[in-house]
């Protein structure tokens, strides 16, 4: 398959009164077509914040990206026009967030919204994109799709909410889906739902999706290629089984961890990273988690480790001790 | 830990209906939300009893109901022999002393004027339980006790993070050497790494101080680590009550069943391969919850009299309650 998007480098920092964050500090990967993409950390590890570098959508000022290529298409997202990207945005690269009530606008319909994308990517005219919005509903599973295309967002619940940001994204066919923690917000049974409807989706329109969690569970199930990042850094990459089976790094150990699993025997105990992340602001020397690491030795206080091939198998790793990590099951 | 123990609270068919006015002076009665519908169950001493669901399901309502921080629309509430709904205000603060919560939300929780030190102290200042150097003892001690430096005591809360304002809310909780501790989503607003430190936490306090938690929260795997019993509510009423392995091995109840299958597995494995069960369309309004079982109108396996007849909870196992009309037929 071919590459679809390729990132290098990719570094965003945002300029505040208190200092600079750095918040996405040069990150590289590439996704294949119809690929999907667990990118998975807790809040502050740049997952959001670099998926928005993607579309160009960093509020600036205070935010800038400061370096890097985004390849896509053919062509540096970076260093083309605001214009060019307009054409791009919301048509080949769709986005769904994760509050579905901030993102859809309160005083317009659920069909003016979708209607909007049509006529302004596709140049449809008002039946046409009519008939499209209804059918874009209908696809995403919500009911009597013609009629709720009147309604406003506040008559949808939640997860239905979340089904008309999906319809929105998939109105022009995007090439690449990035969902941004599109189900924290709903409950399991809902997210249960869209789960399923993404992966229906992508099945039958072939795009590639990037889902950004801090569920390691969420993408256990969807995805093929999982980042694990930590502190604006990717820390492990792998494809899905080697993360979660052939685990390299000591934080995506910890994750794993942290996590109670419903067939764990009773009485386990969980396995809790110590300390909290590194403040963006006054980052670490060494390695960013070398804090909180139980492999810690001198070395990583002083030097960041790049990522290094493991194993074959495309199974990339940033740690000094990732030998003496292989094959523990925790920290 | 199961019958044959003293219970420590017995909730007997508890209710909270929240009247719905219209009219802007001349208000009138047009519903009420029936946001705990007739509950019962009873909390063992020293056990953690796990209460799950959804949003809207009435679970915090039945936590804070119990403490009567609602007044209820009726049933009981016996702790420790004593009938909570029988007694006056002053009666009920000196009884409120062996009752505590830990609240969702660290930022709302704690005042944001307050040092740790006068937050911690308070509850004690409150009841007269200790002043001067004594409080200043105490609190010193519960920092400790809650993994926190007693040397943050003059300090705000906007100086810490989330995880660590959560032990500020455990220490608080505990300042009265409370029996029961009412843990409401302690954890659902924080990481999966700083979740796993103050589930961890809990479980300490609990092993040293004997106490009894209701530990409240949607996330299914977490409440299944931490609890000995499980009630899984629906819609203002219990569906299902057991121990946890009895009720995580042998679901009775379709919505039990369907809530199980769609908690993500952080485990490739596992997760590609099992079935889900999804369930059809969202969660009723409490303010117009259907006839019959309120499960009805998402069940997979309804039949007439479930749109007609609310099912009594039964006991088909020891120990092991269900409402539903045809659980027989997963025995």
């Amino acid at each position: 398959m071919s590459d679809l998007i390729k990132i290098k480098s990719l570094t965003t920092r945002f300029y505040t009164e208190d200092g600079v964050v750095r918040a996405v500090n040069g990150i590289s990967y590439t996704m294949e077509e119809g690929e999907t993409l667990g990118v998975v950390g807790e809040s502050g590890c740049g997952k959001s914040v670099h998926a928005l570098s993607i579309m160009y959508l960093i509020p600036s000022p205070p935010g800038k990206i400061e370096g890097g290529e985004i390849w896509f298409d053919g062509r540096d997202l970076l260093k083309a026009r605001e214009r060019e990207l307009e054409k791009i945005r919301g048509k080949d690269i769709a986005m769904v967030f994760q509050d579905p009530m901030t993102s859809l606008n309160p005083v317009f319909t659920v069909g003016f919204q979708i209607m909007e994308v049509l006529k302004l990517h596709l140049k449809m005219r008002e039946a046409q994109a009519r008939d499209r919005a209804e059918e874009l509903l209908r696809i995403v599973g919500i009911p009597d799709a013609r009629q709720r295309l009147d309604d406003y967002p506040h008559q949808f619940s939640g997860g239905m909410r979340q089904r008309a940001m999906i319809a929105m994204a998939l109105s022009c066919n995007p090439k690449l889906l990035i969902a941004d923690e599109p189900t924290t917000a709903l409950d399991v049974t809902i997210q249960a739902q869209i789960i399923e409807l993404v992966k229906r989706l992508q099945e039958q329109l072939g795009m590639a999706v990037m889902w950004i969690t801090h569920d390691l569970g969420v993408v256990a199930e969807l995805a093929r290629t999982i980042n694990v990042m930590y502190a604006g850094y990717i820390v492990e990459r792998g494809n899905v089984m080697n993360i979660y089976k052939k685990t390299r790094h000591p934080y995506t150990l910890g994750l794993m961890g942290s996590l109670p699993r419903l067939d764990a025997a009773p009485g386990t105990k969980l396995v809790s990273i110590p300390g909290l992340p590194p403040d963006l602001i006054d980052l670490p020397k060494g390695c960013p988690f070398a804090a909180r690491c139980a492999y810690r030795v001198d070395q990583c206080l002083e030097e960041m480790p790049q990522l290094e091939e493991v194993d074959g198998e495309q199974h990339t790793v940033a740690c000094w001790r990732w030998k003496q990590v292989a094959g523990r099951k925790e920290l | 830990m199961s019958t044959g123990e003293k219970p420590l609270v017995i909730v007997r068919h508890l209710k909270k209906y929240f009247a719905i006015d219209r009219g802007a002076i001349i208000k009138h009665h047009v519903g009420d939300i029936k946001a705990v519908d007739d509950v019962s169950f009873e909390i063992y001493d020293g056990e953690t009893l796990g209460l799950v669901g959804e949003t809207g399901c009435g679970k915090t309502t039945v936590g804070r109901t119990m403490l009567r921080l609602y007044e209820p629309t009726d049933g009981q509430v016996i702790f420790d022999g004593v009938d909570l709904m029988s007694l006056n205000e002053s009666k009920l603060r000196r009884m409120r002393q062996r009752m505590q919560m830990i609240f969702q939300d660290p930022y709302a929780s704690l005042n944001p004027r307050m040092t740790v030190g006068s937050i911690i102290g308070a509850p004690l200042e409150v009841h007269g339980v200790a002043r001067g150097k004594a409080k200043l003892n105490r609190v010193q001690e519960l920092l400790q006790m809650v993994g926190l430096n007693p040397y943050f005591i003059n300090r705000y809360p906007h100086e810490f993070s989330g995880g660590q304002r959560q032990r500020i809310g455990i220490a608080r909780s505990m300042a009265l050497n409370p029996d029961l501790v009412i843990c409401d989503e302690p954890i659902s607003s924080l990481d999966v790494s700083i979740q796993a430190q103050v589930v961890n936490l809990l479980e300490e306090l609990q092993d040293k101080l004997g106490l009894t938690y209701l530990f409240i929260a949607h996330d299914l795997s977490m409440v299944r680590h931490i609890s000995d019993r499980m009630v899984v509510m629906y819609l203002g009423k219990v569906m299902e009550m057991a121990d946890r392995d009895e009720i995580y091995l042998n679901p009775l109840h379709p919505y039990t069943q369907a809530l199980m299958s769609a908690v993500p597995v952080a485990d490739p494995e596992v997760a590609q391969k099992r079935k889900r069960i999804i369930l059809e369309g969202d969660i009723p309004s409490p303010a117009n919850p259907p006839d019959g079982c309120n499960f009805s109108t998402r069940c997979p396996i309804v039949k007439e009299i479930c749109k007609r007849d609310e099912p009594e909870i039964r006991e088909l196992r020891p120990g092991h309650y269900v409402a539903c009309h045809f659980a027989e037929q997963f025995l």
